[in-house]
């Protein structure tokens, strides 16, 4: 399996090429000069057409080519880029996407969108009638001119790096395609090819020298060597005199010969690779290997179980209480936590692409809803897990359609409002702990606290009067079925509310938080994991089991005395530095018999603005946390957000904070709603235990009867 | 409407109580003798809990409450049948209480009736067929189907027959 599929290459390629068009077209501006960003974007587009063509995706090539014409002109000032023509670049690569997705499902390419593109692509072009339409497939068709610049001779020396053929350059189709361009004289050196015993046949020894008299310019030539390696020596130099020069032969040095057109020397020999561009991106230059998913999933899997071992070997180790065994696992440890970290690592993938992703958004929303609206971006380099990555897009679309729709103002009320007609949304990523932390923030109308108390107490959320802290107010949107959206736009309210955005996040353990100032915006706080298959993790045992805290939320661990315990009554708080802190007990929560010790743990966690205690009967330690997913069947527990094999074989569950957070918010409504009397005892086990026990009352009857 | 059986297949019979149940192989990974058990807080009562299976922490469901029957303690005879699922689309792994398993026998289409459309204590759509070895009934069941949902007892009256159990 170590040789890919060529077609599937392409494809890939071809998808990053398309994601990067797309990031430099929506970087472009009209009317402004952008040589080098114009270049890459004709780079990306010449790339797919050739290799499309190489791999048979004739109608990618085709339609290609005429985006590439009209780029072209750009690129020589003959054609001024326009809003149009951007928007037009953005569609043809929609339509590219199209046809390469139709061509892999075996459907027919869908041709009309595309041929509406090539006739608007047409009508941009300067109308001298010289742009005979061309065949679209040749990889390099002469260029298009408009008017019949000078002919010009240029000497060019060329020396392709030995290894140019590895990477799949065949240089006499560089010649060939010189030869295109105008009158040609071709000289090789063969200066440095070695005897024959230590030839190479797959490397290029030779160098050629070519004069050229063309009138294509100095671009066209260029382009013949867009993707010879820098390694390769390349002079192209106008000859003062144009034209004539071309009469008199290349002065010729001893070892030179006239190339003959047959004669490729070495390069004949070599196994010529399928082709031009792509096989570049693979080559040492940018020193970088593409690894299918799979096999890099299947690599932190063995990771993992590597890691589970290792902590069994740890504690088989600590009992033997060997000294001799004690030093080979404590390196064994070192080497494995650094290879897990290392293999961890591989999967990290910078955020930034995915944040590239929602320019297009941006810019395609704000022109529908005839918004002004400007998407910065920060942080972009900040790495993340990829399957964390994959699982964030979609959630946070809707976040950003919602900041369109409902955040920034039409650019009338916005200046109406003494704001800047065009709205910012700022989408920032930044590293904190062990966590991602990525804000979205808009300088829209902000959040209508009223609006929302209205819908809520209409929902039956909320109860007429109630009072609610700014934070309660905004936590209502995340309830389900709560949309202000008053109607019903391709933007946003299409009935996935925020509290399906919730749950997305909180599947791969994120919290979500918002913050907003009404008239000045809002702000949206999301804390993801850094990845979702090894984390560290704080060790607690109640009873006989043993749990897992998530150390990333975790802030510290405070006693708890018996006699604190009963002094408070049942009401679950504790002062931790002045602050009360709602606790839970995990003994009662997960109705785990037998009784606790004198002296109870109290591990301090936090999530958001929220702090809450765990009660734990003992605290155990660090331990490197393995997760695993505990599938459909256990889907609806809220308190539990994985499991993972401990050292001894046995399953430790990993809690779930959110979930311990809402239960903690119940228990605490619940005991304030009650009225606290002194003496009375509202602790949950009591009641229980009175309640169960009509027998032994019974008895207490007969007794006293 | 439950799947025809029409051709051969071997089943692995196990009992819940007196009732003896069978269940394609091809479904079937491992049987296991009870391992511990890490109960899931909060989580239903037929919802046994985790256990750890060659590694992998897998769901355990007690097949007896599952199907409406009433509870009983472990035994030493009791295993983990560990059935793979096909769930919406997905294979899924979970392991099933049985009170004991006995062996894989072949059944043919023949000696397999489509459930008797009335007087089963049983709910029909939940169930392949009828096997008949001897004079004895094997209830096959879709196990798919009998997953499919977190609610669906097997007992067609679960609640109102839980307390008495007799041999059908």
């Amino acid at each position: 399996m170590n040789q890919r599929d060529p077609v599937q290459t392409f494809l890939t390629e071809a998808e990053d090429l398309l994601t990067r068009i797309e990031e430099i077209t929506l970087e472009l501006a009209p009317d402004e000069a952008h040589g080098d960003r114009l270049n890459e974007l004709f780079r990306a587009f010449h790339t797919l057409k050739g290799s499309g063509a190489m791999f048979g995706f004739d109608a990618v090539a085709g339609f290609t080519h005429h985006i590439e014409t009209v780029l072209d002109q750009v690129r020589e000032g003959r054609l001024a880029l326009s809003e149009e023509l951007i928007s037009l670049i953005l569609r043809s690569k929609d339509q590219i996407k199209a046809l390469l997705e139709a061509a892999q499902s075996q459907e027919p390419p869908p041709a009309a969108a595309g041929t509406e593109i090539i006739s608007q692509l047409q009508t941009l072009l300067p109308p001298t009638g010289t742009m005979q339409p061309k065949a679209a497939v040749p990889p390099r068709a002469p260029k298009p001119v408009t008017a019949d610049p000078p002919r010009q001779s240029y000497q060019i020396h060329f020396r392709p790096a030995s290894d140019l053929m590895t990477s799949g350059t065949n240089p006499i189709a560089l010649l060939n395609e010189l030869r295109a361009l105008g009158d040609c004289r071709i000289a090789a050196d063969a200066g440095r090819v070695p005897p024959l015993e230590q030839l190479q046949p797959d490397q290029c020894h030779l160098a050629w020298d070519i004069s050229l008299a063309t009138n294509q310019g100095l671009n066209a030539i260029k382009d013949v060597f867009m993707f010879v390696d820098g390694g390769s020596e390349i002079k192209i130099e106008p000859v003062a005199a144009p034209a004539q020069n071309l009469a008199r032969p290349v002065p010729a040095p001893a070892a030179r010969a006239e190339m003959p057109e047959t004669s490729a020397g070495p390069a004949k020999a070599a196994p010529a690779p399928a082709g031009d561009p792509l096989a570049r991106k693979v080559s040492a230059k940018d020193a970088s290997v593409r690894v299918p998913s799979e096999r890099l999933d299947r690599l932190v899997n063995l990771v993992g179980e590597l890691v589970m071992n290792q902590s069994r070997l740890s504690q088989v180790a600590a009992l033997a209480n060997l000294p001799t065994l004690a030093g080979p696992v404590e390196d064994l440890e070192r080497l494995v936590d650094e290879l897990r970290d290392n293999v961890l690592g591989i999967r990290m993938m910078p955020i930034g692409a995915t944040f590239s992703r929602f320019k297009r958004l941006v810019h395609d929303l704000s022109s529908e809803l005839q918004k002004e609206i400007d998407l910065v971006t920060e942080g972009a380099e900040t790495e993340l897990d990829k399957t964390v990555l994959d699982q964030l897009g979609d959630p946070l679309v809707h976040l950003i359609r919602n900041s369109i729709g409902h955040g920034i103002e039409l650019p009338e009320a916005r200046v109406a409002a003494g704001k800047p007609r065009s709205g910012t949304i700022r989408l920032a990523a930044a590293h904190a702990g062990s966590s991602v932390v990525i804000t979205i923030t808009d300088d829209g109308r902000g959040l209508d606290g009223e609006a929302i108390r209205a819908k809520a107490i209409e929902k039956g959320l909320i109860a007429a009067g109630a009072k609610l802290s700014e934070r309660e107010m905004y936590e209502l949107i995340f309830r389900p079925g709560f949309s202000t959206a008053k109607q019903v736009t391709n933007v946003s309210g299409r009935g996935v509310g925020m509290d399906v955005v919730k749950r997305q996040f909180e599947a791969f353990r994120g919290q979500i938080a918002m913050t907003s100032e009404p008239g000045q915006g809002t702000t949206l706080t999301l804390t993801l994991p850094l990845t979702l298959a090894i984390i560290d993790g704080l060790l607690v045992e109640i009873g006989p089991d043993q749990f897992i805290v998530p150390m990333s939320v975790v802030t510290e661990n405070v006693e708890l005395q018996r006699a604190d315990r009963d002094r408070n009554n049942g009401r679950n708080v504790i002062a931790v530095r002045g602050e009360l802190i709602p606790y839970v007990r995990l003994r009662e929560a997960f109705a785990i018999s037998g009784g606790e010790p004198d002296v109870e743990k109290i591990v301090i966690a936090r999530q958001g603005e929220d702090r809450v205690g765990l009660v734990v009967d003992r605290v155990l330690g660090n331990h490197q946390t393995v997760i695993q997913s505990l599938g459909k069947f256990y889907r609806q527990i809220e308190l539990v957000s994985g499991a993972t094999i401990m050292g001894d074989g046995r399953v430790a569950l990993i809690l779930d904070l959110g979930g311990l957070v809402r239960m903690a918010e119940t228990q605490r409504n619940r005991t304030e709603a009650t009225p606290w009397v002194p003496g009375l005892d509202h602790s949950i086990s009591n009641i229980r235990q009175k309640t169960t026990a009509p027998g032994s009352l019974g008895a207490l009857n007969k007794n006293t009867a | 409407m439950s799947t025809t059986i029409n051709e051969t297949g071997q089943y692995i019979t196990f009992k819940l109580g007196n009732e003896l149940f069978a269940i394609n192989v091809a479904q079937v990974r491992e049987v296991l003798e009870l391992p511990q058990i890490t109960k899931v807080p909060t989580a239903p009562g037929y919802m046994r809990g985790v256990v750890n299976v060659r590694g992998k922490a897998i769901p355990v469901i007690d097949l007896r409450l599952k199907f409406g029957l009433p509870s009983t303690p472990d035994t030493v005879n009791s295993r983990i049948v560990v059935l793979e699922l096909e769930l919406d689309g997905e294979t899924t792994v979970v392991g099933g209480i049985a009170d004991s398993v006995h062996e894989v026998i072949e059944l043919e289409p023949g000696q397999i009736n489509p459930p008797p459309r009335i007087a089963m204590r049983w709910r029909t759509e939940l169930i392949q067929g009828m096997g008949k070895r001897g004079d004895e009934f094997i209830i096959i069941l879709d196990i798919n189907r009998v997953f499919v949902s977190a609610e669906t007892a097997l007992l067609e009256t679960a609640a109102a027959e839980a307390p008495a159990l007799p041999a059908a």
